[in-house]
């Protein structure tokens, strides 16, 4: 055998086992390199209340109050298998709202009730000019659907 | 490729190519520009926010190409010995440096407006961050030797392993949950709307003729400094 063969089947070996590394540690590290627990997932947890958490969801249509103080929030955070009611007090980002994803950071109270010290806006990673975003089939933030259910979903009733 | 790895064959081929790829992807980059800032609407959730993809998404792209173009180049040399291969690779270390930085700083000013966040500890923006401080290792990796010629071996198999990296940017957004949204352009189908996605076009090709005019000029240094070192052994000798 050539050496130049030899040096290609010694890297080829180093190659599959390089990948082989990187997966497994992928895969072991799923639950301690996700940003966010999802409602179903923070439930399946048992999360001690008071403990720092961070939750992820679809803040679910028409579950929004604001409170008379006028600095606090109440809604619903979902990803369709469970739902978390979460209380936050501040200023929420310009792209928070119904029907969008979101990430709270905060702890759960003795109550079930999720406590957030500050809210993220997620956005999906589909793109559309203004008038085809009033739609009210627009789908957006589907994307946020765990365990790798994607937004793929044809973007139906757009008018052209 | 082997027949490209002659240095003589390579500078024919390089120094016409670089001014071209100079001069078109400038003006794709100013045309790409124009239209992602005035010509496109809005993003309907995002509004204006959104035309940085227009530089982000390309810097993403030329700092991931940029490091799998530098293992395949260590690859290269590792197995096949080729001469130009090493410089290649170090020639591409600054700007794939530099196009990871974009894209970080491009993406951490996008953050603040949409997310509402400079930074958070993602699964995408730490395997990005991660990038970074791979290219910073491997240049200093490369200066340790002077600077010139090949890389050394260690600096090659660095290279190698730095590739797994890659997949797992790729993937992270998918593996596990994360701020950043899902990839919106996957083979065969965007979730970009036709209105916004064709400046990206421009600017994602455009970036990727400078990206590759500055890895040429920069092989072509090194070359050039490798022929005038062995020009001045040369005259050492003779005196």
């Amino acid at each position: 055998m050539k050496p130049k063969q030899q040096r290609l089947i010694l890297a080829g070996l180093a190659i599959i086992a390089i990948i082989g590394a990187g997966l497994l540690a992928s895969v072991a590290m799923r639950q301690q390199a996700a940003y966010f627990y999802s409602p179903s997932e923070a439930r399946a947890a048992h999360i001690a209340p008071g403990t720092s958490a961070r939750l992820g969801g679809m803040v679910e249509r028409g579950s929004v109050q604001r409170n008379a103080d006028g600095i606090t929030i109440d809604f619903l955070l979902t990803d369709g298998r469970a739902t978390v009611p979460v209380r936050y007090q501040g200023i929420v980002p310009d792209l928070f709202g119904e029907g969008q994803g979101a990430v709270a950071d905060g702890h759960f109270d003795a109550n079930g009730r999720f406590v957030a010290d500050r809210i993220l806006a997620k956005h999906d990673e589909n793109y559309m000019p203004p008038q085809m975003g009033q739609m009210p089939t627009h789908n957006g933030g589907d994307s946020l659907v765990v365990d790798g259910a994607n937004s793929g979903a044809p973007r139906e009733g757009q008018n052209k | 490729m082997h027949r490209f790895a002659n240095p003589q064959r390579f500078l024919s081929i390089a120094r016409p190519l670089t001014p071209w790829l100079v001069g078109v992807g400038i003006l794709l980059v100013l045309a790409g520009a124009y239209a992602g800032l005035l010509l496109t609407p809005p993003d309907a959730r995002q509004g204006d926010s959104a035309r940085i993809l227009y530089v982000h998404v390309p810097a993403a792209w030329l700092g991931m190409a940029g490091w799998g173009s530098i293992s395949i180049a260590a690859l290269m040399q590792l197995v096949w010995r080729h001469p130009l291969a090493g410089l290649a690779a170090r020639a591409l270390a600054m700007p794939g440096a530099l196009f990871t930085a974009i894209c970080l700083a491009t993406g951490s000013i996008w953050g603040r407006p949409t997310w509402g966040t400079w930074w958070e500890w993602d699964g995408r923006l730490t395997s990005m961050l991660v990038l970074l401080f791979l290219y910073m290792g491997f240049i200093a990796f490369t200066n340790l030797d002077g600077g010139k010629g090949a890389i050394s071996r260690p600096a090659a198999i660095y290279a190698l392993v730095g590739a797994i990296n890659l997949p797992i940017i790729n993937r992270s957004v998918v593996w596990w949950n994360s701020l950043h949204q899902p990839s919106s352009i996957t083979i065969g189908k965007s979730a970009i709307a036709g209105e916004l996605l064709w400046p990206l076009g421009l600017t994602f090709f455009g970036f990727s003729m400078l990206f590759a005019a500055i890895v040429l000029m920069r092989m072509r240094r090194f070359l050039a400094d490798a022929r005038n070192e062995a020009r001045l052994r040369r005259m050492a000798v003779e005196y």
